[in-house]
């Protein structure tokens, strides 16, 4: 019963190094393989024999927070939160709720960015590079928690009910305003 | 055998002498604020001189009294009890030091001063300057929309005339850094402000981003093209255009590659469709000297080599990777090259 504090420091230890585990970024994303779009399909349904093949991997980008926030800056700078606004959805549907018009997959989302859809989606096809889809696919599915909390980004300061204080409104600087003072 | 203390000296001696005239030199001010600091430089260099032979005088010489050369043994106390010399001497050299000390902080504080105040009043020209990771977005703002200049890490201002720089980040804290001509400045995100800085000799001065701000911090940087009023205004007046018209079916394939592409997700080219504000404004990418934040010299294989593989140059710049057909990337480079 002696050893039983080392024993407990020993598992501490040991758990504390199993969480230094650092993810890796992956700054030269491989160049796309063809368009693989057209091998996603939404709908399981299919005459004939069923031969819809699976959709192409995408594990890489929702294991990796780095990713989904890449994710999350894209959702901004390629202005999705012009018609889906921060997950609320506005001019497009929300996209944070449970409800999922062209599937959840992680292979229709990609499908429904890549191909547009009817009513204002537009395709994005070659003007977003792939591995960028992708990313944009695991925020979106992290916007309504199919991804694990550890990978999810926190909620953009947008959304806040007070503005964050990196991003307070303008400041008219102080110093030098305008027209400069003659010196005496 | 060369004392380790020569080395020190001789570092000392090459940081002083100065390097090749350069653009990116705090030994060549083009800018009366740039002169301030260098003075202040050389008047810390000098003190930190006598300091330093002093210095090495006093330990040569109690070397040589204690004989540590001949390897007698040290005596204990020069001095016999109740002789307060030495207390002395240490007194003075505290009261010495301390002295100087407060003198290079008094002039190190009246040199901000000099650097910071605005001592003329004529006209300023206000430009406002974004740190992104990792280049340098700039405007010239005017109360007519259409009448500010939008570009990018190469900021032209009129000699002789004060230039109030407007600072803001869209991201981490950067740091603005033309060493010829004045000191630096954070840009801070979402805080806005102002300082100013003149510059009195033409030419292209260089800068850089001089505070960590992530992978590529080291490639950040800028150039500050100085020229005659008369030339300001023609370069104004030019960048205020839209792009132009395409003028051979090279040029206008090169477009459409443009706009059916990923670069416009991220660029603007007033004039056309592209209209993003993510990376840096190409209406007139070809009248600058350089791109890639000052990375790469602006020819026909750096652009291409950079729209093909930016992640090779700059591993972690925001630019993706674009493999294009071959004869797509020559149009678009064409197109990019007509953008005056």
């Amino acid at each position: 019963m002696k050893r039983l504090p080392q024993f407990v420091l020993m598992l501490i230890a040991a758990l504390l190094l199993g969480s230094c585990k650092r993810e890796e970024r992956v700054l030269r994303q491989p160049p796309p393989a063809d368009e693989t779009l057209n091998v996603v399909q939404i709908s399981g349904l299919n005459p004939g024999a069923n031969s819809i093949p699976t959709p192409p991997p995408s594990n890489m980008y929702e294991e990796s927070a780095y990713t989904v926030s890449e994710g999350q800056k894209l959702y901004e700078q390629y202005n999705c939160v012009g018609c889906h606004a921060h997950g609320g959805g506005g001019i497009g549907p929300p996209l944070m709720d449970n409800n999922w018009i062209y599937g959840s997959e992680p292979g229709n989302i990609f499908a429904t960015i890549m191909q547009g859809r009817p009513n204002g989606m537009p395709s994005f096809r070659n003007r977003i590079p792939q591995y960028q889809v992708w990313e944009l696919v695991a925020y979106v599915r992290s916007l309504s928690g199919l991804l694990p909390k550890y990978v999810s980004p926190s909620r953009p300061d947008e959304m806040n009910v007070k503005p964050s204080e990196s991003s307070t409104p303008h400041q008219n600087p102080t110093g030098i305003t305008g027209e400069p003072e003659q010196r005496k | 055998m060369i004392p380790e203390a020569t080395f020190h000296f001789a570092g000392l001696l090459a940081q002083a002498v100065p390097l090749a005239p350069g653009s990116h030199n705090i030994l060549h001010p083009g800018a009366p604020q740039g002169s301030h600091i260098e003075w202040l430089y050389w008047f810390i260099f000098w003190i930190l001189l006598a300091v330093y032979v002093l210095m090495i005088v006093g330990f040569t010489r109690a070397g040589a009294k204690s004989r540590v050369l001949s390897r007698e043994p040290l005596p204990i106390s020069e001095y016999p009890e109740g002789d307060r010399r030495a207390k002395w001497a240490v007194g003075t050299a505290v009261a010495i030091t301390v002295i100087i000390l407060f003198v290079v902080l008094a002039i190190s504080v009246a040199t901000g001063k000099r650097v910071a105040g605005m001592t003329t009043s004529k006209n300023p020209v206000t430009i406002s300057v974004t740190g992104h990771q990792w280049w340098w977005e700039v405007t010239y703002p005017n109360p007519q929309a259409d009448q500010t200049v939008t570009t990018a890490n190469e900021i032209h201002v009129p000699v002789g005339t004060p230039v109030v720089v407007l600072t803001n980040s869209a991201d981490v804290i950067h740091s603005f850094w033309p060493p010829s001509i004045t000191g630096k400045r954070d840009l801070l995100p979402g805080y806005s402000t102002a300082f100013w800085f003149q510059v009195d000799q033409p030419g292209v001065y260089r800068g850089q981003c001089a505070e960590f701000c992530g992978l590529q911090h080291a490639h950040m940087g800028f150039s500050i093209v100085a020229q005659s009023v008369s030339d300001f205004q023609a370069w104004q007046q030019q960048q205020l255009k839209p792009a132009a018209e395409p003028t051979d079916q090279e040029v206008a394939r090169g477009r459409a590659v443009f706009l059916t592409h990923t670069c416009l997700m991220c660029h603007t080219i007033r004039g056309t469709d592209a209209g993003s504000r993510v990376g840096p404004d190409l209406t007139h990418l070809a009248s600058r000297k350089m791109i890639a934040a000052e990375t790469l010299p602006n020819t026909t294989g750096a652009l291409a080599g950079w729209i093909v593989d930016p992640q090779r140059i700059k591993p972690g710049a925001r630019m993706t990777p674009n493999p294009l057909a071959p004869d797509d990337l020559q149009a678009l480079v064409s197109y990019l090259r007509s953008l005056q």
